[in-house]
């Protein structure tokens, strides 16, 4: 019998059992998250829907304020105290505004940990798979159910092995990893698929984050790091998951990252992806440093090295939204804010800040954004005619002092 | 008889309902009213209920907002019909138990036709005066559509299908 891919071993430990790519399964997730901007219908479907009136396994819930946070208007405000009640009278942890977005706390918690399995009310909880879990995003009306009954349903998923070679060449990083994936496999290239990512066991934790928050952008079911590296140090890694040599794949890309170039998404979809060379000189209004893939410390101070005694663009808005109060505080202990605040950027709240154009940033018509976010969808940031650009941290910095998307090896070499 | 309202690849949830039009964002009002309402005002003034969702590749990519297909079951869509969907958009509607087909075939004959009538009992569909048999429906997804959706199907059999 051949060996399991990571998916199918944290599944198999879940329900008991070795379980195969294909099988509908049915398992208890270690922990079902949800925010702030759907907790509200989640709370209305167990109690209201279901007739549940207390959660089946209240160690299993786990609320984040990030949406909208704080609050933005009277809707929000209200939506936030009736979650806040719940989180009391169902005695749950509930994790406020200001903490930061949940992939990011789920993970600084430890509650996201190698072989468990966190399912989210949010697409991007594939993020849990940079510390070796089964992380995986689900609707409402699931994640009431997990709530109510402490179970979901699943199909075990097959896997895609992504072999990786080589390593990022300087102003090359796991963002620039990322969109190459999209644009080499498309917007649908991994759906209900999961991903495996090798040959990285050197890529630190906030790298790893980066890559499997965008997990979701190839459609993907979960993407999944091997537990090793900066993982395995940080963090308790159960003997039973590890890479089996004789694991099963449906598919398997090799990249050799001495060949990547820096990529730039461009407007409406994720997979237009281009060469950074192919794209210099394009106007922007406004960067938007933050998210769930790339909101953490060690991408505020690539952009801090890059803006070091430097100014933005007189015509341009520079807004950063740190990923978590602890990525902030890191930010704060050093000279990194510092340095983004003297360029002219503006700081907002840990949280999700402009990325779903509902507040901190919400872009007008026609604006143009580079953004270090995941999604790029028409309207998302706001006004349907607005615009936005993704890349890396470095990239956005760069961008920011010239008004026009830059490639910051040339701006380096230029001073 | 039903309106197509056709739909080419990659439609994501934010064009469906955008962020700015979540529940959260405006508890008072119908989620159903911003059914595509930037991305297809037209559909959002003249969608009725029965009408039919018809895309070619990945529909309903992106984030996983539930009220995306909820807001399409306000405005009593009939069913959707694509090559493909993206696996949490699939899983939210069967949920909601709005019919989902994937047939590339009845897509292209949908996508060239101008009226079409759904008979989900009979198992059929009426396209443009010829009928043509509905594609297969896996068998969980089968049961939950029948039954209303998820929530009616566990309060009635406290399990979920194939448990």
């Amino acid at each position: 019998m051949s060996g399991l891919t990571l998916s199918e071993q944290i599944i198999s430990n879940n329900v008991g059992r070795p379980v195969r790519a294909g099988e509908l399964v049915v398992v208890e997730p270690d922990t079902a998250m949800g925010h702030d901007s759907l907790t509200p219908g989640i709370i209305k479907t167990v109690k209201e829907q279901l007739g549940v009136e207390k959660v089946a396994n209240r160690d299993q819930i786990v609320l984040v304020m990030d949406h909208v946070a704080p609050a933005s208007n009277v809707g929000t405000a209200q939506n936030q105290n009736f979650i806040r009640e719940f989180a009391r009278e169902q005695d749950v942890r509930l994790f406020d505004v200001g903490r930061g977005i949940c992939h990011q706390v789920l993970v600084e918690e430890k509650i996201a940990r190698p072989g468990t399995i966190v399912v989210g009310s949010d697409s991007h909880s594939t993020s849990y798979g940079a510390v070796g879990a089964f992380g995986s995003g689900m609707g409402s009306t699931d994640i009431a159910l997990v709530w109510a009954t402490g179970k979901t349903w699943l199909r075990v998923p097959e896997t895609l092995r992504i072999q990786v070679s080589g390593r990022f060449r300087p102003g090359v990083d796991a963002k620039d990893l990322a969109l190459k994936l999209c644009r080499d496999l498309t917007i649908a290239g991994a759906t209900y698929m999961a991903i495996e990512y090798h040959g990285m066991d050197w890529l630190p934790m906030n790298g790893r984050q980066t890559m499997s928050s965008m997990a979701i952008e190839l459609g993907a079911k979960a993407g999944i790091f091997p537990p090793d590296g900066e993982v395995a140090e940080r963090f308790d890694v159960p003997d039973w998951l590890y890479v089996d040599s004789d694991a099963i794949y449906a598919q398997t890309l090799e990249i050799d990252l001495d060949e990547l170039e820096p990529q730039v998404a461009i407007p409406h979809s994720v997979d237009d992806v281009v060469d950074l060379s192919d794209i210099v000189g394009q106007k922007i209004d406004v960067v938007f440093l933050g998210t769930c893939t790339n909101g953490r410390y060690e991408d505020l101070r690539d952009a801090a090295d890059i803006l070091q005694g430097k100014q933005i663009h007189p015509h341009l808005r520079l807004l950063v939204t740190p990923a978590s109060r602890e990525e902030l505080q890191k930010a704060i202990a050093d000279d990194t804010l510092n340095i983004l605040l003297s360029a002219g950027a503006t700081l907002t709240t840990p949280g999700c800040g402009a990325c779903m154009g509902r507040h901190q940033g919400t872009l007008a018509d026609n604006d143009i954004c580079l953004s270090t976010g995941n999604r790029n969808f028409k309207g998302r940031m706001g006004h349907p005619t607005s615009q936005i650009y993704l890349s890396s941290p470095s990239v956005a910095a760069a961008s920011a002092i010239t008004g026009e998307i830059t490639d910051p090896r040339l701006l380096t070499v230029s001073l | 008889m039903s309106n197509i309202w056709k739909f080419g690849a990659d439609v994501d949830t934010d064009q469906i309902v955008p962020g700015r039009y979540a529940p959260y964002m405006r508890p008072d009002k119908d989620v159903g009213d911003a059914a595509f309402i930037e991305a297809r005002p037209d559909f959002n003034k003249q969608a009725v209920p029965g009408d039919l969702i018809v895309a070619t590749d990945n529909f309903g990519c992106g984030s996983s907002r539930e009220y995306a297909p909820y807001a399409l079951r306000r405005r009593q869509v009939g069913a959707i019909f694509a090559n493909s969907f993206a696996r949490i958009f699939y899983r939210n509607a069967i949920n909601l138990g709005i019919p989902v087909f994937v047939d590339a075939e009845l897509v292209e004959k949908l996508l060239a036709g101008s009226e079409a009538t759904l008979d989900l009992e009979d198992g059929t569909i009426l396209i443009d005066g010829n009928r043509h048999a509905l594609p297969e429906v896996p068998n969980f997804a089968k049961e939950i559509i029948d039954a209303g959706g998820i929530v009616p199907y566990v309060r009635e059999h406290g399990r979920f299908p194939n448990s």
